[in-house]
């Protein structure tokens, strides 16, 4: 009996063995016969794929990379760098280290190299360009004396016996930092070395993520307001009437954006054609003109102009395919409109308002020209500070710190987005 | 109350969308109460606008809809408390099938308790009892269509309306779910109102079928009366399958005519339903399951030589069309019993058949 049982048990594995040996063949086969297909649709999206790599992984990762990237200080101030390595920060460090200082600026004023040494340095502490450049004179007019490197320095500038002004270059030798980063959540050394918050007067990144996040909530808020209904409309109006209101609806994109945002700025500033009219009909007088340009309000409203059909598309399509005898069902069920309307119509356009919202918020929580033509001083975002540092101040570390934040944000909401609704019920259109 | 009095009526109701074309042009129709009333037609015939009017999802350009005696013209669909099942079901793809249920209860501001119990009693009722916390994408057509009934009977409405309800399921879940209905359409008492286009799903399931066409009832009587005594040509050839003839009429009686034949002056005598008189021009019907084949000698009034031309064997009967003078297509249907003619195409037999089963129609 046992015997029998064990060699129905061996039967069963040989079975299944074979099975499986079965099925990895057929896998195999199902993969050949699919092999030319895939192929054929690598090939296609080959191009794109090529260019995304080229033109935005590449420059993505150099610009992360770049927002930690300490500059080029240890190489070119070699010896500064090498004495400076064990330096306890608590003391001024010693003759020798001084020596080699001085060797290392009459160097850099040779090899015209001091100007990049004096940007990087001028990051970690603001006035040590002028420092630089003041000793390097000095130490050119200099005539050789007894003096030790350090009184000669400390006299050139008292900076030189500042334990803080030792402490920036050390901090700029490593090839790593976390300067730009700290500099995107005010937040700066100390002459210890230590983390500490920037002087309130000095600090406005924070403020002005959070400041970019309520505008960009804003323009999501009014674009939903504006756009739910018109999108419901072009869902149940007669396809000739749709179309025509489509293209009015899609007429901004047909425009340039410059010349939206400037018309904005006519239709809106003190003395344009809203305050105009307001005054003429006498609701406003002469000395009370509405300020709704160059600050958060214009911002705010030339946005949501720009944005509305990023809210309106996914919203039509996602109405669209509602049909209309889910109302009626819930009306002959007994519901008045209104909570036919909340509990049976809403729901269902929910994948339409979270697309549409995903999309408008992310688009504007990096939006540049509008925010830099209408928003004034108050009406800033933090991609214009980004641009600033790319183009004025050239402090690209900066710039490169801020943008990954911002990235981090929208991929943190990316991931909440995804958690709460499930980017699968996404529809975009 | 009174009992025999009309539930539901139709007075001259007429409807128009562009305000040129009437769709429905002077519907009367009373609905008794319990009855299951089907309104039969060809597409665009204006059956469906006459269920959206009484659903109160259109409203009549002219005359009255009543229910229970009261006019409705100007209740909103969601005050005439009426169960309505649509063709695509309209279940609510964001509720659980138990959600789905509990809306009109919870519209209606039930107990939770309450609700509980009649959810429970409605799953039951058409059978589903284990599927209460599946969503509607992840039920089969049939069960789909069994949610749909039974939410629209979950708050115990009087009059429930059918909008092809069946349409879009396969030919034997169809057929279940006719008898399903009427089952529910017995153990309830409700009224039931019912549109649909396919003639043997309302022979199956009415107490009476108002056959429309054109805007107009052409008949409204039990399934048995259209098929046997169509009123018009219309419904003997909407209902059932049938061979039609047109002709001049040739002498008229009560219950007897002539008609002779326009392509030939072959005579067949009928039984005339509204022949205006003679002369007039006729359309004769006659029920291929009604010919006789080898009829005897003098047996029959009208007796004709055909041939055979293609016989087609459909199981339970045996159709066979044959060249009747010089028409062809004449349908003739043999009952699959034991001993049926065998007929070959090209063999030459006779038929016959009585003249109470020829109607002739004014043309």
């Amino acid at each position: 009996m046992n015997e029998m049982v064990a060699r129905t048990d061996t039967l069963n594995t040989l079975t299944a063995d074979a099975r499986e040996f079965e099925g990895k063949a057929l896998r195999a086969q199902l993969a050949r016969s699919t092999r030319l297909e895939k192929a054929k649709a690598l090939l296609l999206v080959l191009p794109l794929l090529l260019f995304i790599g080229v033109m935005f992984i590449f420059p993505l990762a150099d610009m992360m990379l770049r927002s930690t990237d300490n500059g080029p200080v240890a190489e070119l101030m070699p010896d500064t760098a090498a004495r400076l390595l064990d330096w306890d920060q608590f003391t001024l460090p010693d003759e020798a280290t001084y020596a080699a200082l001085a060797r290392d600026i009459q160097t850099a004023q040779k090899e015209r190299t001091l100007g990049k040494i004096a940007t990087r340095l001028n990051f970690e502490l603001s006035g040590i360009r002028s420092l630089l450049t003041k000793s390097a004179r000095k130490l050119a007019q200099m005539e050789s004396s007894d003096e030790s490197w350090k009184q000669r320095l400390v006299q050139i500038d008292q900076r030189w016996g500042e334990l803080a002004t030792w402490s920036a270059i050390k901090r700029v030798l490593p090839s790593v930092t976390a300067t730009f980063y700290l500099s995107s959540l005010d937040l700066a050394y100390d002459a210890k070395g230590e983390v500490v918050r920037k002087p309130p007067e000095r600090a406005i990144y924070v403020d002005n993520f959070i400041k970019t996040f309520a505008i960009s909530l804003g323009v999501t808020l009014s674009c939903f307001i504006l756009g739910f209904p018109v999108a419901y409309l072009l869902s149940v109006l007669p396809t000739a009437k749709a179309n025509l209101l489509m293209i009015c609806v899609l007429l901004p994109f047909w425009t340039s954006l410059l010349v939206r945002t400037t018309s904005w700025i006519a239709l809106l500033q003190t003395h344009g054609i809203v305050n105009d009219l307001l005054v003429w009909l006498g609701i406003l007088s002469e000395g009370n003109r509405l300020d709704m340009m160059y600050n958060m309000f214009g911002t705010v409203v030339a946005m949501t102009h720009i944005l509305l059909p990023f809210m309106i598309l996914p919203l039509f399509s996602v109405m669209k395919s509602i049909d209309p005898s889910f109302m009626r069902a819930a009306t002959s069920l007994g519901a008045s409109p209104f909570t036919a309307f909340i509990r049976v119509y809403l729901p269902q356009t929910k994948p339409g308002i979270a697309a549409g919202s995903l999309l408008v918020f992310i688009l504007a929580i990096g939006y540049y020209i509008t925010p830099a033509l209408v928003g004034g001083r108050t009406g800033q975002m933090i991609s214009n500070f980004i641009a600033y540092h790319m183009q004025q101040s050239l402090n690209w570390g900066l710039a490169a710190a801020l943008a990954v934040i911002l990235l981090i944000i929208v991929l943190i909401l990316y991931w909440l987005f995804n958690r709460i609704i499930g980017i699968d019920k996404l529809k975009l259109g | 109350m009174n009992q025999n009095s009309s539930f539901v009526e139709f007075r001259n109701v007429q409807k128009s969308y562009d305000g040129k074309t009437l769709v429905v042009k002077d519907f009367n129709l009373s609905i008794t109460r319990g009855e299951f009333v089907t309104m039969l037609g060809p597409s665009g015939s204006g059956k469906t606008t006459c269920l959206m009017m009484l659903a109160g999802f259109e409203t009549a350009t002219y005359g009255d809809i009543l229910l229970d005696g009261q006019p409705i013209n100007k209740v909103p669909p969601q005050k005439r408390g009426i169960g309505m099942v649509f063709q695509n079901y309209a279940l609510f793809p964001h509720m659980t099938v138990a959600e789905n249920l509990a809306f009109p209860l919870e519209v209606r501001k039930l107990g939770r308790n309450v609700i509980k119990q009649k959810i429970g009693n409605a799953l039951e009722m058409v059978e589903l009892g284990e599927l209460a916390n599946r969503r509607p994408a992840q039920l089969s057509g049939g069960q789909k269509q069994r949610v749909a009934l039974a939410r629209a009977l979950v708050f115990e409405p009087k009059l429930v309306l059918m909008d092809e309800p069946l349409g879009a399921l396969d030919k034997n879940l169809r057929e279940q779910m006719q008898y399903e209905i009427k089952r529910i359409h017995e153990n309830l008492g409700v009224t039931m109102v019912y549109v649909t286009h396919d003639q043997s799903e309302a022979l199956t399931m009415s107490d009476r079928i108002a056959v429309f066409n054109d805007g107009i009832v052409q008949q409204l009587a039990s399934p048995a009366t259209l098929y046997e005594e169509p009123e018009n040509a219309f419904v003997a050839s909407f209902i059932g399958e049938n061979n039609r003839f047109s002709g001049t009429v040739k002498s008229l009686d009560s219950d007897r005519c002539i008609v002779t034949l326009d392509d030939d002056d072959c005579n067949i005598r009928a039984l005339p339903i509204n022949i205006t008189g003679h002369g007039s021009r006729a359309i004769l019907s006659l029920r291929p399951e009604r010919v006789v084949i080898d009829p005897e000698e003098g047996s029959l009034p009208n007796i004709f030589k055909v041939r055979a031309e293609g016989v087609t064997y459909l199981g339970d009967h045996i159709r066979c069309s044959v060249n009747f003078g010089q028409r062809h297509q004449f349908i003739i249907k043999i009952p699959n019993s034991e001993q049926h003619p065998v007929l070959k195409p090209g063999s030459d037999f006779r038929i016959g058949w009585a003249g109470r089963d020829c109607r002739a129609f004014n043309a």
